[in-house]
């Protein structure tokens, strides 16, 4: 590879001609400078994989912005960014976007930036697109999106509810060994199922825990790495992509994760049989049944049958799983557990988990995160990390 | 089941027309004339091809049920409803849309059930589009 091959060229610009746009809304102003700017560079709109744009439209009432918009804009992303750096991010994501196009993780990257506080602003100018067809049907907050995957996955594969008490019975077993735990008490397939239907076919348990908290991950450079003294685990892989409504043709059975792991152990050169632990996003009992299907530790369709065994109980299951007892029962902390995952992967690999779950000699970790609603729009991130001294 | 709450829907100005519809008892889907694709939801362009030459047509309103969920624990206006149904109904022209199934048992829904569209209005002129069993 020369030095060039390696490099990130501008290849197209645009700057909508108008200063005053009384007549649209911010995200059809997005779509507008999109299309401009792919014509300036004699782009398709196919040819975009990678999408950047700050979270200033603060979309209601959750600021998905950059997952809105994406799919807003029909794109099919495998890097997304929403940096949020106030006026100079627009500046900061084409850096960003240079990186990753340097890392290969996407070919052509989509920077926008727009607004309109010269007209007056509607009642809904901060609304997200798709908020009018979602927002006014009364559900149950994320449960009842979560609930609609898994009466599908149900309807399609002969899931049951039985099965995704599984998935809670194993955390729980997990949470027992930590301290720390919001739920230390190990729970039945039983107690699952009687506990009271939130949203059908979920049951309370079926749900993570509500907890306040944070967590946080240091990433060095491989020259950094070799000065400290405190095990290092090596980031080998990472992935990254969406899965939208599609304009109405939404799948409830799969996640972007089918997308995310593949890319995630090709960069790595593993797969799934050679990861000894995994940390899998589980905001309720259905995410990581589909989450496992969908990052091939079983046929599609198989999650449900796949962990009745006690796969995921650590150290001895096919599977291991959340050992700190996950967001089923240790802790979703500001109803974003991503961190979480990442931080007992790293115990894993460092031997520093509960001696109870420690998965013995664990070599490769995966961590998947899950974020939106998998009822409607989700974008997964994978992780494969590995023991070992850079 | 207590009647469902028909609340103020606020939407971009490009869903206007859309929702003009919805309050005159007609649900338009809209088409994209360059390719032919059905766009749900509607936003005066078409996200398969790029176009803007996008047009509303009179949709059947009639679909089946593809997944639903029964609520128990509603949220904001819609405590006190429960339990009612949240469910994605495809449409016989193609898209999975969120509604609600309303007007019978929601024990006895299934998915594949066959389901036509109603328009219920709230006391202020709001209207939105659900769906009952035929
Ligand atoms: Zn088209």
């Amino acid at each position: 590879m020369t030095e060039a091959d390696r490099g990130a060229y501008i290849a197209g610009v645009f700057e909508h001609p108008r200063r005053e746009i009384p007549e649209l809304s911010t995200p059809r102003i997005h779509a507008e400078v999109a299309f401009g700017a792919l014509a300036d560079a004699g782009l398709d709109r196919s040819d975009i994989d990678g999408y950047l744009c700050d979270g200033s439209q603060n979309f209601r009432p959750v600021a998905f912005g950059v997952l809105s918009m994406a799919e807003y804009l029909g794109l099919e992303c495998t890097y997304l960014d929403s940096t949020e750096t106030g006026g100079s991010a627009p500046v900061v994501q084409v850096a960003h976007a240079a990186a990753a196009i340097a890392a290969g993780k996407c070919q052509a990257a989509l920077v926008t930036s727009a607004g309109r506080p010269r007209s007056a602003p509607t009642s809904f100018e901060r609304g997200s697109p798709e908020g009018s067809y979602e927002d006014v049907w009364g559900m149950s907050g994320a449960v009842t999106g979560y609930a609609l995957s898994a009466q599908r996955h149900m309807h399609e594969f002969g899931t049951t509810s039985a099965q995704l008490a599984e998935v809670k019975v194993a955390a729980s077993l997990h949470a027992q060994h930590n301290p720390n735990a919001f739920l230390r008490d190990v729970v039945s397939v039983e107690e699952v199922l009687e506990s009271p239907m939130v949203s059908s076919p979920l049951h309370r348990l079926d749900c993570c825990v509500v907890t306040d908290g944070g967590g946080a991950c240091i990433v060095v450079s491989g020259a950094v790495a070799r000065k400290l003294s405190r095990p290092c685990v090596r980031v080998m892989g990472a992935g990254e992509a969406v899965r939208h409504s599609d304009l109405g043709r939404l799948s409830l059975t799969s996640t972007a994760a089918a997308v995310s792991g593949p890319m995630a152990f090709a960069a790595a050169g593993v797969s799934p049989r050679d990861i000894d632990y995994v940390s899998l996003y589980d905001s309720f009992t259905i995410t990581v049944i589909e989450t496992i299907e969908d990052l091939g530790f079983c046929e599609k369709g198989e999650g449900g049958r796949f962990v009745m065994d006690g796969a995921l109980v650590a150290p001895h299951g096919r599977l291991p799983f959340n050992t700190d007892g996950g967001g089923m029962c240790n802790n979703h902390p500001g109803n974003r557990g991503g961190i979480t995952k990442v931080v007992e992967a790293v115990r894993q690999l460092r031997s520093e988990a509960f001696p109870a779950v420690q998965v013995p000699d664990c070599g490769l970790a995966l961590v998947n995160g899950t974020g939106g609603n998998i009822g409607t729009r989700m974008a997964s991130a994978t992780l494969i990390l590995g023991r070992g001294d850079a | 089941m207590t009647a469902l709450p028909v609340p103020e829907v606020p939407h971009l100005r490009e869903a206007e027309a859309f929702w003009s519809g919805i309050a005159a008892g007609e649900f338009l889907l809209e088409r994209c004339r360059g390719c032919g694709a059905v766009v749900w939801y509607p936003r005066g362009f078409c996200p398969s091809c790029g176009s803007s030459d996008v047009t509303l047509e009179p949709a059947s309103g009639e679909g089946t049920v593809y997944s639903f969920s029964v609520v128990h624990r509603g949220a904001g206006e819609y405590r006190g409803c429960e339990p009612y149904v949240v469910a994605y109904v495809e449409l016989d022209e193609g898209p999975r849309i969120l509604t609600n199934v309303v007007g019978g048992d929601p024990d006895s829904l299934v998915i594949g059930a066959r389901v036509r569209m109603v328009f219920e209005r709230g006391p202020d002129g709001s209207a939105l589009y659900r769906f009952t069993t035929v």
